[in-house]
């Protein structure tokens, strides 16, 4: 809750805050209320439309739908992750002949809608006599546009680090390669670990974009099944709470997983203290401004 | 150069609509957004629960679910009839404003207590404190993040050629029917959207750093 806006509320204040409360408790009932009713009056939650929950078929291709959906997650992160530690280490680089073209490489992956790049690895790519399968060219578009993303969180991640830490490391006549993986690595990567695995949850939430080249995920899986009129008389809406809820676990599961990192680290004493408190701020800030609407 | 120049009448209407799209989306989601950011900062524990919980839900599911949902699974509760582009822009919208939301609140949350605190103290109202003390402040942080956030809407429109939304992602369909090099059309679509974000993220660079010296 944010201090900023109000004073520590009154007696007066306390009381209109009660009915608003009331108020608000009210119209969240209100509208759930209308919604289960809506799926009531049209008999979206009949023994018919659940039935499909029956099947061992059905049972089996939604885990097989899953393991589609994180079979790409899996491959797409490592290569987005490999991708955007060679271009954040080209976009660091002291020539201007790689800085250069990484440069605009990661600029411009950055710039196409991941959409246009699936179509373009699907569709277009076999114009030119390549076929590629859709899980190809999902994991590939993943991987550029994620890998680009991650380019920049690396690269504002070693920027923010203070300059006498690379400085004490050359005076020390260390060489630039082991500056960057003896000193800067390791204290970057732990700064950035909660945005690198915020931008995997992007990655995960983007297999689904798979659904508009027929990858089979899950998804796809669920139009599917939910569009089944024939056997289960459409059961769109349960079907697609089933596979909403497995996407909003999949990805809390991440978060969370990034939460408890930085909890652990903030703990681990062998953080070395930034020479001002506000560097990881000004870290974060950073990241999070060059690639925060990437996020989405 | 010649699937170009040859489609150009698709292709400026196919990104008209993108553009439309977005400006559409992009309106509803910043006031939906800046809304819910309201409610997250309320003192009413009600509101806040509200907010968090949509903003929890809407960055958790993928865009494409959502305008799955929209256009397959709504229209089967019959609560108000919906055509495609409709069910796109409320898609987006609700999608998008849960980022909104998260710039908004975040943008406030960075105001140090004790500007409001030192404007309270001097006498000012609720309204002055926040228009020229607290907002004018917020509006720094929230303006590059922001930027971000409307480029991605931007790129996110594309999603909806899966759904019989006609913008720039249905190009490449229209130049498959009339066998058209699809190749070269979409390298064209992508250079088309990198003309259109560049800027922006020239605009977002150029504040982050004025006001970055300014605080």
């Amino acid at each position: 809750m944010s201090m900023v806006l109000f004073d520590v509320p009154g007696p007066k204040a306390r009381i209109r805050h009660k009915i608003m409360a009331v108020i608000g408790i009210a119209a969240v009932v209100a509208a759930l209320v209308y919604v289960v009713m809506r799926f009531i009056v049209t008999d979206q939650f009949t023994a018919r439309r659940l039935d499909w929950i029956n099947y061992k078929q059905i049972q089996l291709s939604l885990v097989e739908a899953i393991g589609n959906t994180l079979g790409a997650f899996a491959v797409g992160a490592v290569l987005a992750l490999v991708f955007g530690a060679i271009f954040a280490a080209a976009r660091l680089s002291d020539h201007a002949w790689v800085r250069a073209p990484a440069a605009v490489i990661v600029e411009v992956f950055r710039a196409i809608p991941l959409v246009i790049m699936m179509f373009f690895f699907y569709y277009g790519l076999p114009v030119a006599g390549v076929k590629l399968s859709a899980f190809t060219a999902v994991v590939i578009s993943l991987m550029l546009y994620n890998g680009s993303v991650l380019a920049e969180i690396f690269r504002a991640g070693i920027n923010s680090l203070p300059k006498g830490q690379s400085e004490a490391a050359y005076a020390l006549g260390m060489r630039k390669t082991q500056v960057m993986t003896f000193v800067l690595l390791p204290q970057a990567l732990r700064a950035m670990l909660p945005t690198i695995i915020s931008q995997l949850v992007v990655l995960l939430k983007d297999t689904a974009l798979g659904f508009l080249i027929t990858f089979e995920e899950l998804l796809r899986w669920g139009t599917r099944i939910g569009g089944d009129a024939v056997n289960f008389g459409r059961p769109m809406i349960s079907v697609m709470i089933v596979v909403a809820l497995v996407y909003i676990g999949l990805c809390l599961l991440l978060t969370w997983l990034a939460t408890y990192l930085e909890k652990r680290n903030r703990r681990n004493k062998k953080v070395i203290k930034l020479d001002n408190d506000d560097a990881g701020q000004v870290q974060l800030g950073n990241a999070s401004a060059a690639v925060g609407g990437v996020t989405v | 150069m010649s699937v170009l120049t040859n489609n150009l009448d698709l292709f400026l209407r196919a990104f008209g609509q993108t553009l439309q799209l977005f400006a559409v989306s992009a309106v509803l989601s910043l006031v939906l957004g800046t809304f819910l950011a309201a409610l997250r900062v309320s003192p009413v524990p009600v509101f806040r629960g509200v907010g968090t919980a949509y903003v929890t839900v809407l960055r958790n599911t993928p865009l494409t679910l959502v305008f799955v949902f929209f256009v397959f699974a709504y229209p089967l509760l019959e609560i108000l009839k919906i055509d495609e582009y409709t069910a796109a822009v409320v898609a987006l919208s609700l999608y998008t404003a849960a980022f909104v939301c998260e710039v908004v609140r975040s943008g406030i949350n960075t105001v140090p207590v004790g500007q409001a605190e030192a404007s309270r103290a001097l006498g000012l109202t609720f309204t002055q404190m926040l228009g020229n003390v607290v907002l004018p402040q917020a509006l720094r942080s929230v303006v590059p993040p922001m930027t971000s956030t409307m480029i991605a809407l931007l790129k996110n429109t594309t999603v909806a050629s899966g759904f019989a939304v006609f913008q720039a992602g249905n190009i490449r369909e229209q130049l498959s029917d009339q066998g058209d090099n699809v190749l070269v059309g979409l390298v064209w679509v992508a250079i088309g959207f990198v003309i259109l974000v560049m800027p922006l993220t020239y605009v977002q660079q150029v504040f982050e750093k004025r006001w970055s010296v300014a605080r």
